[in-house]
Parts: C-alpha cells; sequence; structure tokens
C-alpha cells in the first residue's frame, strides 16, 4: 500500500459516497463496510463504482471488487490504477 | 405529439419526424425494463407499425423513463419460473426458449434494419438484453451515468438477442472478447473511447441530444438515407444463427438452472457484481 497517497484516496471516496447517498462524511470510516453503511443494491453499487470511475480517471473492473466490501478497499484498488 | 400505442412495458409516440419509443415497465420485480413476454409482444407491436409506414416517421428513437437506466435485460425471473413449469410438466425447456429467441432476433433484426434512422438515448444500466437492443440502434447517445454490460456467462450462457455479433460488426471482437469473457462493466466515458457510443452527454441530457441526431438525420432524403445504411449495416445473419443455436444447447445445462435459481432467490445485495 502506498501509505502517503491512500488516506487521502480515501478521504475523497468516503467525501464522493457520503455525497451521492446523502449520508454525513462524518458518519463514514475507511473500514466501512461499503453496503452496509450505505444501505445501497447492486445497482446503486454499480452507479458509484461509475462516480469513482469519473472522479478519479481511471477503471476499476466489476470483477476486482469481488470480495472487497470496505472504503479503504476500495480506495486501495483505486490506487494502483492511478499508478 | 400524437401516441399510436401506450402499453404495459413501453410506449411510443410521434414527436416532429421522430418516433419515440419510451420503455417504462416498472411492476414489482422487474427493477429496470426488464424483457419478457409482454416486452416483446409490444416491441412487434412496433416493429408491425414501422412495417407499416411508421406514421410517415423518419427516425425512430429509444430511450427509457426508469431512473435507473435504460434496460437491466432479459427477465430472469420469469424465463426461471418458465424453466421450472415445463420441468415440472416433463416437457424440455429448450423448445420454448428457442421459439421466444426466434421471435426476438425477428424483432431486433428488423429494428436492426429498418430503412429509418435509429437513436437511442441511453442512461444508467445497459446491460445484457438492453446492451442487445440499444445495439440494434444506428446511433447511440449516452449520459456519464450509462454503464454497459454482457453478464450472460454468470448465469452459463451467452448473451441470446444479437448482440454479440453486433458489437463485432460495429466495435470488433476484441472488445466483444472483452466483455463477454470476464463479465465486467463498461462505463459510458470508456465505451465512447472504444467507439460504441457516438455522443456522451452530461446526466438527463441523452434524449435531448438523441432528438437533435434524430432531427439531423431526417433532413435528408429518405431513399438514399435508406440505401446508405443497407450499405453500412449489413444484418451478421449467419453469426446470429450461430448465436441462438449455441444459447439453446448452453440452455440445456444444468448449470444454467442452478445459476438462474441463486439469482431469484438470492437477498444478497450484490446480484449483478460477479
Amino acid at each position: 500500500m502506498n501509505a502517503s497517497s491512500s488516506p487521502d484516496l480515501e478521504t475523497r471516496l468516503l467525501t464522493l459516497a457520503a455525497a451521492r447517498f446523502g449520508k454525513p462524511v462524518a458518519s463514514l470510516a475507511p473500514g466501512d463496510d461499503v453496503f452496509e453503511k450505505l444501505g445501497i443494491d447492486s445497482i446503486q453499487a454499480m452507479e458509484m463504482l461509475t462516480e469513482i470511475e469519473t472522479t478519479f480517471g481511471v477503471e476499476v473492473p466489476d470483477y476486482e471488487l469481488q470480495g472487497v466490501t470496505t472504503f479503504a478497499g476500495i480506495a486501495e484498488l483505486v490506487r494502483r490504477r492511478l499508478g | 405529439m400524437t401516441a399510436p400505442f401506450v402499453g404495459e412495458t413501453l410506449s411510443y409516440a410521434h414527436v416532429g419526424t421522430t418516433l419515440e419509443v419510451t420503455l417504462h415497465r416498472s411492476v414489482p420485480g422487474a427493477s429496470c425494463n426488464e424483457i419478457g413476454e409482454q416486452t416483446l409482444r409490444e416491441l412487434e407491436a412496433l416493429v408491425a407499425y414501422l412495417a407499416a409506414g411508421a406514421g410517415g416517421a423518419r427516425a425512430l428513437l429509444f430511450a427509457s423513463s426508469v431512473p435507473r437506466g435504460f434496460c437491466a435485460g432479459a427477465d430472469l425471473r420469469a424465463l426461471y419460473e418458465g424453466m421450472v413449469a415445463r420441468r415440472g410438466a416433463g416437457a424440455p425447456p429448450v423448445g420454448e426458449v428457442r421459439a421466444f429467441l426466434d421471435r426476438i432476433h425477428a424483432v431486433f433484426d428488423a429494428l436492426d434494419t429498418t430503412p429509418l434512422t435509429t437513436v437511442a438515448a441511453l442512461h444508467g444500466v445497459v446491460f445484457g438484453g438492453g446492451f442487445e437492443l440499444a445495439l440494434t440502434c444506428d446511433v447511440l447517445v449516452a449520459d456519464k451515468t450509462a454503464r454497459f454490460c454482457f453478464p450472460e456467462l454468470r448465469l452459463g450462457l451467452v448473451p441470446g438477442f444479437g448482440g454479440i455479433p453486433r458489437l463485432a460488426r460495429d466495435v470488433g471482437n476484441a472488445v466483444v472478447r472483452d466483455l463477454l469473457f470476464t463479465g465486467r462493466s463498461l462505463n459510458a466515458q470508456r465505451a465512447q473511447q472504444i467507439g460504441l457510443v457516438s455522443q456522451l452527454v452530461a446526466p438527463g441530457e441523452a434524449v435531448h441530444v438523441a432528438r437533435k441526431v434524430a432531427e439531423q438525420a431526417a433532413r435528408f432524403d429518405a431513399a438514399t438515407s435508406a440505401a446508405a445504411k443497407a450499405f453500412a449495416k449489413p444484418l451478421p445473419s449467419e453469426w446470429l444463427n450461430r448465436e441462438k443455436d449455441t444459447f439453446c444447447a448452453l440452455f440445456a445445462s444444468p448449470v444454467v438452472e442452478a445459476a438462474l435459481h441463486k439469482f431469484v432467490t438470492s437477498t444478497d445485495a450484490r446480484p449483478y457484481l460477479p
């Protein structure tokens, strides 16, 4: 893990998710389960994935999300794609 | 605006020189215009209207009024329930599926080859059969929320509504293999980069921009436009027929029933993820 970039990415990701689903950003933490915390279904997850890809300018293949449950995990996937 | 047809799953109306088709299937258990028997019947009515002259329309526009997207594909719940019912009656399931595929291929081929210029206005989910419906159109306009996917291999199947031959024709087989073999979805920006989407627009603007495309296409001589389309967009007939054969051969596998059962009984919030 790139210790210098992931915390910033996590913060931006939490802000993005909070804004999209109307949650106070302070209520979200990097280790939270994304689906449980946001209360979203699979199509809403796709919507968030599109926003993540557009915001960060990366592609995150769906299959890489398999088993990734937390905001921190998604941030790490994005970090790998940013290079 | 005149509305020659208002159905349970879709409606169509004349807006200037364009015939606008709006998908609006919203029933319990159907979240985004899933294509089943009723949708097919109403698409068949649309194709009959086109064959009768389309009320003088020069262009055809497809859009969805369902917020979640254009279309999430085939009605898998109905497919599974039909499979179980036929098995309970001692009937082989493939025959009825083949008949359904023959009908939907006839409809999609008619949409693909209609002399009218066809434009898809896309947003949100454009998955499976919904992606395949969009691929019958000449020009795809997508807003930034659109996402494209062929999830069929997760069910032990290949796409069955003609999507593979059409995507290969329009974009290329490397893209087909990427999407088909991984089941991954593409965002609209990437879809534009590979040439699938002609115009990428802000969220909620796809219909507006698609109308402009349709109006522009209608300015040219109708016979010339029809000749240009017949020349530039050949139907990959042989490949389409092989697709139906492949789908039906796979459909007989117990893998499919198990996958469909898992899909319709799942309470997991993530059934669309691989």
